[in-house]
């Protein structure tokens, strides 16, 4: 069975159609690129998989595990493996990165029937997994993102993907705003989350992450739709010409 | 944050219109005959056995009262309340002279254990047991009267406080076994002519805390006193005042709850705080009075007249609330800073729901010199609610060197409240420097669902956002009373969201 499904997905925003009927099957083990230019409705997808209030699904399916996903409540969805590594991380003044991890991972354990995380058990799990995406122990006390740099932001985005581990992991525009030396450092950790068991889609604008996350398969979107499919070399194949000749066929 | 499970458990567990805290205590009391007369004056001071000056100072209240009208400047609106549909006294009948805790009515001391007051909890009574993760203070002790309707019936740890020196005891008793000290201070920090409801409770006033530290003297416990209104249709009416003579120092608890009603209770309290030279009060509440229900319906209406006396030099007032109860809130605690180097604080959090109406801030009155002071204030607006922070800072012609800082942060929850800042600024020196700051902020829908995309439920969420908002007032709180705070600030925003 597919780890996620989507089918002839039709979305609205404010009465405007934005996704015109998109597919897209992803196998455990995968990792999917979605390219194309702005606007052309990646986050928008990216945000109706996580279950972002505001978009409008007028038709089409999303299957997470043969389950439809659409039903479940983001919060559900989240327990259950969907994963979003958002474009814009946001701010939470006042609460710790530390505290928010702590209380959203056992909100995630309670919703699958787990037992809590202790405290010092999740202290212990939090730093080793620090570590090794080279994350101070000084992030962990501030508010969370707040005051990060843009490549803070996006490490921590890719910590909380290995605290929570999820099933399918989706990561927008991980590469806006970061400087090659932060862009391997987030690639490293994306790449050692890569297991037969757990996909990927990786949407990007810019070829450049590619070369750091290596995908299985890469889409190109145009105007709500996904205008070609093929291997990694699509990719690159898009790196010389451009997005301009794939307008028409949108 | 540890306490976000159990609070969405709790918050689960109510809806809005079953106030957790709304059972009734069936227990006989002794009424004084309804409405407010000279008569109804002197029942109170007859009850309470109190001395020929107290009565007569209870009367020139009343007689000054019948003159004042009722203020209308507060962002606050309810109808008129009617002054004699009110009972202005009501006792727990005594069933004999209590001498430990265990003499308590049990009636009362289930109220209590509803409300989840630790009076008999053994940790605390040992002082053993700080809170998971707050900080080592292994001696650390409560000591609680507890107000039950108007008179106090439980007064704990009086002995090890009469080992240090220190008075805690309710007023009426204090009025009858240290009268030289009641009289030298009481009135002298809200004079009986202030206002209109500060006024009314110095004729009618039934109970409430008296505290005396002396010189030299740190208060070895935290002393506490939880209030609550239990008798249908009666006033509350508490009277507190607490001294801090030269060198000492205090940390002042108070907590409230009340049972649901359906007709709104008139609250009007007056708190006076008192510092000497080098001594310092720090005066915490956690008010979560009935605020009526979903549709606006019932509540209290608390009109408190807070305000502490900085009278000596280096003296310091500190005050915390928290305001999550009430329908109508009216509360300016304020302080005075008349010695030379003394300084006042002021944190607050003050959330508003439903149709909740808040009007709450501070008085910062620089009289000495070198005199400082700090403001931060964090309301909260959801529901249908007005939410208004009403601050005066003033520095006097002989303030030289007053310094004050001002933060005022506001929080929208949806789109039906308000959230309102008029603050006051009058520097009669120039060398005053006065800084004042305000954001208002809504609470984004993209910071909601990044935390849900991580698995916290709305409420969670909400609960966790709001919390990290008011963060910088919590941290000011003793920990007994930070933990609570906090869950009590997710279980007052329940449905507030979506
Ligand atoms: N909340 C919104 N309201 C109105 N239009 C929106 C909203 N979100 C996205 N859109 C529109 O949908 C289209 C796709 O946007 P988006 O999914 O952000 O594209 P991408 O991520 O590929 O840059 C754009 O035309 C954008 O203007
Ligand atoms: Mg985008």
């Amino acid at each position: 069975m597919s780890l996620l499904e989507v089918k002839d997905l039709q979305v609205r925003v404010e009465e405007r159609e934005i996704l015109h009927g998109l597919s897209l099957t992803v196998n455990p083990g995968q990792v999917h690129a979605i390219m194309g230019p702005n606007g052309s409705g990646k986050s928008t997808l990216s945000h109706v998989i996580a279950g972002k209030p505001g978009y409008e699904v007028t038709g089409g399916q999303i299957l997470f595990k043969g389950e439809d996903l659409l039903e479940m409540a983001p919060n559900e969805r989240a327990a259950k493996g969907v994963f979003l590594a958002f474009q814009y991380p946001v701010e939470i003044p006042g609460v710790t990165t530390w505290n928010f991890l702590h209380a959203a991972l056992n909100a995630q354990r309670k919703a699958r029937g787990e037992d809590e995380i202790s405290s010092p058990a999740f202290l212990k799990k939090v730093r080793e997994v620090a570590k090794s995406l080279n994350i101070p122990q000084d992030m962990l006390k501030r508010g969370v993102n707040v005051g990060f740099s843009g490549g803070e932001k996006k490490r921590n985005e890719i910590l909380q993907m290995a605290l929570f581990e999820p099933a399918v992991c989706i990561l927008d525009e991980m590469d806006s705003g970061l400087d090659i030396d932060a862009l391997r450092i987030a690639a490293d950790g994306v790449n050692a989350l890569r297991s037969p068991e757990r996909a990927m889609v990786v949407i990007t604008h810019y070829q450049r992450l590619l070369n750091y996350i290596v995908p299985d398969v890469v889409h190109v979107m145009s105007k709500g739709r996904v205008v070609k499919s093929g291997g990694k070399e699509l990719a690159l194949e898009l790196e010389e010409s451009g997005y301009a000749q794939f307008e028409d066929a949108a | 944050m540890p306490a976000v499970q159990e609070t969405v458990e709790r918050v689960r567990r109510i809806d809005v219109d079953q106030y957790r805290y709304g059972f009734e205590t069936q227990i006989e009391s002794d009424k004084a005959p309804k409405g407010l007369s000279e008569d109804t004056v002197r029942f109170i001071s007859a009850k309470k056995n109190e001395p020929a000056w107290m009565l007569e100072w209870r009367l020139e209240a009343y007689r000054r009262w019948l003159t004042m009208t009722e203020p209308t400047w507060a962002r606050v609106d309810y109808p008129k309340i009617d002054y004699q549909d009110i009972y202005y006294y009501a006792a727990p009948k005594p069933k004999k002279t209590l001498s430990s805790i265990d003499e308590i009515d049990p009636e009362i001391l289930k109220t209590y254990e509803k409300l989840g007051i630790p009076l008999r909890e053994v940790a605390i009574l040992e002082g053993v047991e700080p809170p998971p993760g707050g900080p080592p203070s292994p001696s650390r002790k409560i000591a609680v009267d507890a107000v039950f309707d108007s008179v106090s019936v439980a007064t704990t740890f009086q002995k090890e406080l009469k080992a240090a020196g220190v008075i805690f005891m309710p007023i009426s008793e204090a009025i009858r076994e240290h009268p030289e000290l009641v009289q030298k201070y009481l009135g002298t920090v809200v004079p009986t002519s202030d206002n209109y409801f500060a006024t009314l409770n110095s004729a009618v006033f039934s109970d409430g805390s008296f505290v005396y530290v002396p010189p030299g003297v740190r208060c070895p416990m935290e002393l506490s006193t939880y209030f609550r209104i239990n008798e249908r249709n009666t006033g509350q009416f508490e009277r507190t005042l607490i001294i801090a003579d030269k060198g000492s120092y205090v940390s002042y608890l108070e907590g409230c709850t009340a049972p649901q009603r359906d007709e709104n209770q008139l609250h009007a309290a007056v708190v006076e705080l008192v510092t000497l030279d080098d001594a310092e009060i720090k005066y915490s509440t956690v008010q979560n009075w009935y605020p009526g229900n979903s549709e606006g319906k019932g509540g209290i209406y608390n009109f408190v007249t807070k305000r502490g006396d900085c009278r000596g030099r280096n003296s310091k007032i500190s005050w915390t609330q928290v305001e999550t109860g009430s329908a109508i809130t009216w509360k300016y605690p304020s302080c005075i800073l008349r010695g030379d180097n003394s300084s006042g604080e002021f944190y607050s959090i003050a959330i508003s729901n439903g149709f909740q109406q808040v009007d709450s801030g501070t008085k910062m009155i620089h009289l000495g010199k070198n005199t400082s002071s700090r403001i931060i204030s964090k309301g909260i607006a959801a529901g249908k609610s007005q939410n208004t922070y009403r601050g005066l800072v003033s520095a006097h012609r002989k303030a030289t060197g007053a310094r004050n800082y001002t933060a005022c942060d506001s929080l929208l929850i949806g789109d039906k409240c308000g959230a309102h800042t008029v603050p006051y600024v009058e520097a009669k020196n120039s060398s005053a420097t006065f800084e004042h700051e305000a954001t208002t902020s809504k609470i984004s829908e993209d910071v909601l669902f990044y935390c849900i995309q991580r698995g916290l439920s709305q409420e969670e969420a909400v609960g966790l956002v709001v919390n990290g908002f008011v963060k910088d007032v919590l941290q000011q709180l003793p920990m007994e009373f930070a933990v609570e705070a906090q869950k009590l600030i997710s279980i007052s925003l329940e449905g507030s969201v979506g």
